[in-house]
């Protein structure tokens, strides 16, 4: 019999899960007008107060459903993330879903459901736990990306999210099984007490069986050679959804990356370093030359995010406390700058009508002074100039790879972050000093304003209170390395 | 007499795993081949589990394959319905007409 405080660990998890068919129930019982309105709201009161319990009930490190489940300070970091994720994007996506013919109650209650599977994956320590966290993930976030069925372009990205997603959950479950059959067991726990000792080499099925784990998470995360379908995606997907993908899903993903490298095969870790290594230049240095042949903002901020995955796996390369600590400083930190761009995005309407070209900026700044300002300010932080909250991420990042003496990698990332930031300038330029063609509609909405303040706020004034963030990453950074 | 042993449920495991995998990158004409392929490549990890699961004496791999069927279901009726929704807007579901958005 599992008793009850076993299950009270996973007692965010369980209350999200509930809401979420709470939720549906309401949605289908409330009239079709005021379904919407209601289903969104309660969403981002129950998400609210997920996030309040995650943080309210951390307490160590609970070990609970027979060692399937397990919270410790790296999982209420990263949980938190992701429902900051989530509750912004839910804000965010308010106007949007009312105007461009999306205004179904489904769209809360998937990305609730993203969410609950983001944190098992954040969660997880087994194997199939693992694999049930990440697919309650995609399988929501499948129908997320097809989600306008009337538009050829969201219909083509759901196809192609969901058959490179399942492929590569087929490539992450057949190293699973590979693993299994070679340890004996699919426990993280019990694998890492396998890898401790200093004998201990792995044999050449569990290397296979790891290189086909790694390659279905690194899919997961959008690092190069897994990227392909990831431009597509953010590009077709509605621009909200794709405000998600960019955050929420990326930060779990790394989330369950660094887990699973560092915890069951952290002792392996001269096995797996070169692969890291290789797929965090290669993201790198694609995420900043691909990027400046862009014409479409959301395609630009996909090989964005496919660079910024390749930063913070530099810290997973380094392997080290620190590394780790960098990484989720940098998470913290693209969660925030992404959020904010994102939000300008969604700004960029003419005539009630989507338009997400970037020569559609041109000389916005003359129509509107205050989102020019925030996008000057994202776009500054995402190149990671000083003193932008960006610089910083990069800064622990890159210490961390130099004190792991991993020096061609650190200077490979400065390098390709100076070439990136010249694709960030260009929209600042062609904000600032382009000629007016058409303005953006004016009334931008009171709460996608509000977003923008509030994460350009904190993008510029990190520097002078960081104290939070860096205390709480190394406390969680300090949860993966006992002793 | 052969003796079936582990090393040939692997064998057929891997043979069906790559002919999932080749299904997916080599076809050129349908979607729902595109499906097949996948579940295909689910069904090789299953039965990699289960010969490993009897082979080690140990029901953890049987119960993952359990969880595996599940979610391959879901993951079938999802693809399905994307798929539907997008043979109403392109009238067409050939590989090769999915091409409106190029990286």
């Amino acid at each position: 019999m599992t008793e009850l405080p076993d299950m009270l660990a996973a007692g965010p998890e369980i209350f999200l899960a509930v809401m979420g068919m709470v939720l549906m129930m309401v949605g289908v019982f409330s009239s079709e007008k005021r379904a919407l309105g209601i289903v969104s709201g309660l969403a981002v009161a129950s998400l609210v107060v997920t996030l309040a319990s995650v943080v309210w009930m951390a307490d160590g490190r609970i070990v609970a459903f027979s060692g399937l489940f397990l919270t410790d300070s790296f999982a209420v970091f990263m949980k938190t993330l992701v429902l900051l994720g989530a509750v912004l994007v839910l804000i965010m996506s308010e106007n949007y879903i009312q105007r461009e013919g999306m205004a179904r109650f489904e769209f809360p209650v998937l990305v609730i459901y993203a969410t609950v599977g983001m944190m098992m994956m954040i969660s997880a320590n087994d194997l199939i736990s693992l694999y049930i966290g990440l697919e309650l993930q995609s399988l929501s976030l499948y129908v997320l990306a097809a989600f306008q069925r009337d538009r050829g372009r969201s219909s083509e990205a759901g196809l192609k999210y969901f058959v490179l997603g399942a492929l590569s959950s087929c490539l992450l479950l057949y190293g699973c099984s590979l693993i299994y059959g070679f340890t004996g067991t699919t426990q993280f726990e019990a694998l890492a007490v396998l890898f401790t000792g200093k004998e201990s080499a792995a044999s050449p099925g569990l290397v296979v069986g790891i290189v086909f784990l790694s390659a279905g998470l690194a899919f997961k995360v959008s690092a190069v050679p897994f990227h392909m379908w990831t431009p597509d995606v953010y590009e077709g997907a509605p621009t909200p959804v794709t405000a998600f993908f960019a955050v929420a899903p990326k930060i779990a993903a790394i989330a369950l990356f660094l887990r699973v490298m560092l915890e069951p095969f952290g002792g392996l870790i001269d096995e797996w370093r070169q692969i890291i290594v290789l797929i965090s230049v290669a993201s790198m240095v694609l995420g900043a030359f691909a990027a400046v042949a862009q014409r479409n903002i959301k395609r630009l901020m996909a090989y964005s995010s496919i660079g910024h995955v390749g930063y913070a796996l530099v810290g997973l390369a380094s392997g080290s406390e620190a590394g780790l600590r960098g990484v989720l400083i940098y998470m913290a930190i693209y969660l925030v700058m992404n959020v904010g761009a994102f939000a300008c995005i969604l700004c960029m309407q003419i005539n009630g009508r989507m338009v997400e070209q970037i020569d559609d900026l041109a000389g916005s700044a003359k129509s509107h002074p205050m989102m020019a300002l925030g996008i000057l300010v994202f776009m500054f932080s995402l190149a990671g100039i000083p003193p932008m909250a960006g610089f910083f991420g990069k800064f622990f990042i890159f210490t961390a790879a130099i004190e792991a003496e991993l020096y061609t990698l650190a200077i490979i990332g400065v390098v390709s972050s100076v070439v990136g930031a010249f694709y960030y300038l260009r929209i600042v330029k062609i904000v600032y000093f382009d000629d007016l063609l058409e303005p953006f509609d004016k009334p931008i909405g009171r709460s996608l304003g509000t977003i923008m303040t509030l994460s350009g706020v904190v993008t510029i004034l990190f520097f002078l209170y960081p104290a939070p963030i860096l205390d709480s990453a190394s406390i969680a950074a300090a949860a993966l390395f006992p002793g | 007499m052969l003796e079936i042993g582990l090393s040939h449920y692997l064998t057929v495991a891997a043979i069906l795993f790559t002919l999932g995998l080749f299904g997916i990158f080599l076809n050129r004409k349908n979607i729902i081949i595109i499906l097949m392929s996948i579940e295909l490549m689910l069904l090789a990890v299953n039965i990699n589990l289960v010969a490993f699961s009897a082979h080690l004496n140990d029901l953890m791999g049987q119960i993952f394959a359990m969880f595996i069927l599940t979610v391959a279901a879901a993951e079938a009726a999802i693809g399905l319905a994307i798929l539907v929704v997008y043979y109403r807007n392109r009238g067409s579901i050939e590989v090769e007409d999915i091409n409106v958005m190029k990286g």
